[in-house]
């Protein structure tokens, strides 16, 4: 509600309070639109997490990796040296792995109050498992891009978020995997050569140049910096998006919620101020220290590479 | 028989064929022993001389009838020993008047042959030389029975013995020093197996003023070696009788320089010369035995001379400098007994200013000669020889006057004040450095940080090792310089003078010159420690830089050490993990396959558990030298490499075209979203305005 409103200036006339402290205790008063709850609070916490973790295992990880560039000495050091780094890196490792476990637990939890059974809910409409609509809504994108049709319609779940998705999934599996073996080389050598080490290394290392590299320009791209939503779409961080947007964005979704009649159960309203507003702060460190990587991996690849 | 024949026709009659004859048939006869008597006997009592037989004695003939054939011999052991006697030098000879019985007294009415004669015993006439000889060192030597040791014939000869001042004469002046020199030369028996202070001592003789008169210039008044030792008195220098003492030496010497106070008048002056031997030097502490030329001063000078002007506080130079010497700072260092003269040699006492003569500079390597000739090699010294004005002489570093003792601390000299002492010139921008050209830099500053400067001038160890002990003291040379301690052929040994231990290791490595032959340069000490900066080897520092230094050589090597977990954390600039000596050794290096180094199959796994505890055989399987870019020698590692790259460059490739893509469009969007939401705000703003009125 503008502070400018005449109702506000009104009220202030009549009441001799300044119209700031009206706007502020009449807010619950003025009727807010509600908006459309997209992620619950554990999906928020865990990618909160996830964004930490990877940010600190990027960096970490890079120092080691980018160790010939100035950048990584200097980062290195106000890390507090390559062991604390390290000591960091498989913290961070351990923090993500949680999250990761948590999720699984979480869909199994999902599945017991929402779905009769697996099938349905990985088969249904609002499954993050790629299916045939996937392939014709990127198809139709592919058409649309190219001017050769109209802007498609999604579903709770568009095909690049899917793949973004399953794309943490393979993550975790290689980058784990190989993670584990470096952690912990005495033990894999038992049953591995010696030389897998260096394989789990190579593995280690590009995957996560991969993983890193997408994220921060392709992930970034498609939900933060597209720009329509330019500077940024708090939705994974607020849980919640306009249902304007939802109408536009998620079309199948939002036609499917009104024409069963349980779109109501999925508004509230909006998170506080205080709330957006360091949620944005966040993003914008998280987007920051993104880009910088980026920045330094392009630097070390093309200029610094030896 | 028939040159003897035609030699000496008057012989004949004094020595009948048909006797000698019969001598000769009857030695196939008799026994040996009774034969050599025989024939002995018959020649000693021969006559010797008929020229001066007259009176003398008719033995001589009879001797001779037999020792006048030059085929007479006889056997002593294996030798064959001439018993011949030539008649016309005997009786040249001082003793040709005698008879031969009058020396060979034994065999006087001895029957023909005779046996072997006694020993002539010279002293039965020449009483009191044989005395002499007695006490000498050769005659004692004699009765102690030294074979060396020489009898009066050893020098004087025997039959033809002339008098001393026939120039014929084995001991005249002019042969005196070689038959001397028979045995007092280099490689005699009597100069390697006796107990000989002096040496060269005939060849220096032969150099000397005395041996150039002598021997050059036919002066047989110039002394030769009876002259001081005397002929038959020859004793010890250390025995007080012997002539060549200290307290005898001044009387020896003006034997011939009689005159000689007229140019040492200083040292003549009060007559101390003779009368205190002990205050006052001997002829030798200045005028070396056998080498009287390399004086160590020409003209005897005593300081109180020089010090009759270079008291004066105010005598100045020419130029300016001051002039002045204190004597007591002077007496009290390391030169306290060296007189100036000594070494401001070149002054004429015959002058009223005795230094107006001085020409050249104090020349130090008439006494310090081995580091002279250190210096003259040196890089200072050849300078010096090309006139530089800014070559370092002696007095630059060890002083002038106050010259102290490397051992005492105040010298410039002493361990700790080395370094600021070659730092006059050698600082950067001194004169030294300023000529350099190679590539050490702040060699002062750099030495004060490394290790050997801060064990020297902060830990004040003086055993640390400073310039010198690298460099030498005198005989510095630059490092390309094939004799330079610092030379890369000579530097292990040069280091191992301290670090023997380390050098004992590095000899047995890969990087010794006597374990690997090739063209290729080896590192030595310097090219990994640094040659004026060499840092401790656990200081950080030295060791991140090792890598470098190792991969100066072994590039491929390193480059892939960088590639791995451990280079990669030394990059980050972090010391605890595995650097290159950590698993190759330091000075100990081998090579893999050689069942000595670290890494050899028996060893690795001990290797790894330096720091890895729990290693185990199949983890020191791990490449650490691996590189992906090897198809060959690492296929998984490439292949591995090459289809992450793939994925990567795939991904990035389709998200990256995608997006692309995009971002037309959703510029679009953003345009129409705009829009839409301005034409709200229109709206709501007209649906206001309209309620409001």
């Amino acid at each position: 509600m503008s502070k400018n409103s005449p109702a506000l200036q009104d009220e202030a006339r009549r009441t001799s309070a300044t119209t700031k402290e009206l706007a502020h205790y009449m807010k619950p008063a003025v009727a807010i639109q509600r908006e459309f709850v997209r992620f619950t609070r554990l999906n928020r916490a865990l990618h909160a997490c996830t964004v930490a973790s990877f940010m600190t295992l990027a960096l970490t990880g890079m120092t080691l990796k980018f160790s010939y560039t100035s950048w990584a000495v200097l980062l290195s050091h106000i890390l507090g040296g390559f062991q604390t780094a390290g000591y960091l890196h498989r913290f961070a490792a351990v923090v993500m792995f949680s999250a990761f476990v948590a999720h699984l637990v979480d869909l199994t939890k999902l599945k017991k109050r929402k779905y009769a059974t697996w099938k349905a809910m990985l088969l249904g409409p609002n499954s993050m498992i790629p299916m045939k609509p996937d392939l014709d809504e990127f198809l139709a994108t592919m058409k649309w891009f190219l001017h050769l049709g109209p802007k498609p319609e999604y579903g709770r779940w568009t095909y690049w978020e899917k793949f973004d998705y399953f794309a943490v999934f393979w993550g975790i599996f290689i980058i784990g995997s190989t993670g584990l073996t470096l952690w912990f080389p005495v033990f894999f050598t038992r049953f591995l050569p010696g030389a897998f080490i260096n394989v789990a290394t190579i593995i280690h290392s590009d995957e996560a140049l991969l993983a890193t590299g997408f994220i921060f320009t392709v992930h970034f791209f498609n939900t933060h910096l597209r720009p329509e939503k330019f500077p940024m779409d708090t939705t994974i961080f607020t849980g919640r998006m306009e249902l304007a947007e939802l109408k536009r964005d998620k079309r199948k979704e939002y036609d499917a919620l009104v024409a069963s009649g349980e779109l109501e159960q999925h508004l509230a309203e909006p998170q506080p101020e205080i709330v957006v507003r360091t949620i944005r702060f966040f993003a914008w460190v998280a987007l920051s220290i993104g880009f910088s990587i980026v920045v330094w991996i392009v630097y070390a690849m093309l200029f610094a590479y030896r | 028989m028939a040159l003897m024949k035609s030699d000496d026709p008057q012989r004949r009659t004094c020595s009948p064929p048909t006797a000698q004859g019969a001598f000769r048939g009857c030695s196939a006869l008799l026994p040996k022993g009774l034969m050599v008597a025989a024939v002995l006997a018959m020649g000693l009592t021969l006559p010797l001389s008929r020229a001066r037989a007259g009176g003398a004695s008719d033995s001589t003939e009879l001797c001779l009838s037999c020792h006048g054939g030059k085929s007479m011999t006889t056997k002593r052991g294996t030798r064959t020993v001439p018993l011949y006697v030539d008649n016309k030098k005997f009786a040249g000879s001082v003793h040709g008047s005698l008879g031969c019985t009058a020396c060979h007294a034994d065999l006087e009415g001895a029957d023909l042959p005779h046996g072997k004669p006694k020993r002539v015993d010279c002293g039965n006439c020449h009483g009191t030389e044989a005395a002499e000889h007695a006490k000498s060192l050769h005659g004692k030597a004699l009765a102690r029975g030294d074979n060396l040791a020489p009898r009066c014939v050893d020098c004087h000869g025997n039959h033809d013995i002339a008098h001393v001042h026939d120039t014929n004469s084995a001991v005249a002046p002019l042969k005196v020093p070689f038959v001397c020199g028979r045995c007092h030369q280099e490689g005699t028996p009597v100069m390697t197996q006796r107990k000989i202070d002096q040496h060269n001592i005939l060849e220096n003789y032969t150099e000397s003023i005395h041996g150039e008169g002598l021997l050059k210039k036919g002066l047989i008044v110039a002394a030769n070696c009876a002259s001081c030792h005397t002929a038959h008195s020859i004793l010890p220098h250390t025995d007080p009788n012997s002539s060549i003492n200290r307290r005898n030496i001044a009387a020896t010497c003006t034997k011939c320089h009689a005159l000689i106070e007229v140019v040492h008048r200083k040292v003549i002056r009060g007559e101390l010369w003779e009368k205190k031997e002990h205050v006052l030097p001997a002829c030798i502490d200045c005028h070396q035995p056998h080498k009287v030329r390399n004086v160590y001063y020409e003209q005897g000078m005593a300081d109180a001379d020089c010090m009759r002007c270079h008291a004066n506080q105010a005598l100045k130079s020419a130029d300016g400098r001051t002039m002045f010497v204190q004597v007591q700072e002077v007496a009290s260092r390391r030169h306290t007994k060296v007189a100036c003269s000594q070494c401001h040699s070149e002054v004429n006492v015959s002058k009223l200013r005795p230094c107006e003569t001085i020409k050249n500079p104090v020349d130090c390597s008439k006494c310090h000669e081995a580091e002279g000739q250190q210096y003259q090699r040196s890089t200072h010294g050849q300078l010096f020889a090309k006139h530089e004005p800014n070559a370092p002489v002696c007095k630059e570093c060890h002083g002038t006057h106050v010259i102290l003792s490397k051992v005492d601390p105040a010298s410039r000299t002493f361990p700790t004040n080395v370094p600021a002492l070659c730092g006059t010139c050698h600082r950067e921008g001194q004169r030294a450095a300023v000529r350099y050209t190679g590539q050490q830099h702040e060699i002062i500053s750099h030495y004060r940080e490394s290790i050997h400067g801060k064990g020297l001038l902060q830990s004040g160890l003086t055993v640390t090792a400073t310039c010198t002990n690298c460099h030498t003291a005198h005989g510095e040379l630059p490092t390309k310089d094939a004799d330079s301690t610092v030379n890369p052929k000579n530097l292990p040994k040069t280091c191992g003078q301290c670090h023997h231990g380390i050098e004992e290791q590095f000899e047995q490595s890969v990087h010794s010159v006597a374990v690997t032959r090739t063209d290729k340069p080896l590192p030595v000490c310097s090219d990994c420690h640094s040659a004026h900066s060499i840092r401790r080897a656990d200081e950080d520092g030295f060791k991140l830089e090792i890598m470098d230094k190792c991969g100066r050589c072994h590039v491929e090597i390193a480059k892939s050490y960088f590639d791995t977990y451990h280079g990669k954390v030394s990059r980050l600039g972090y010391t605890n993990t595995a650097k290159c000596y950590d698993c190759h050794g330091a000075h100990d290096i081998q090579k893999v396959t050689d069942p000595r180094s670290h890494l050899s199959r028996a060893n690795v796994v001990e290797t790894c558990k330096k720091c890895h505890s729990d290693a185990t055989r199949r983890f020191a399987g791990y490449l650490t030298h691996a590189t992906h870019h090897d198809p060959k020698k690492y296929p998984f590692l490439f292949w591995a490499f090459w289809g992450m790259t793939s994925l990567l460059v795939g991904t990035f490739v389709v998200s990256g075209v995608h997006t692309l893509l995009w971002l037309p469009r959703a510029f679009e969007m953003r345009r129409q979203l705009r829009a839409e939401e301005a034409e709200l705000e229109a709206k709501a703003r007209a649906g206001a305005e309209e309620k409001q009125p």
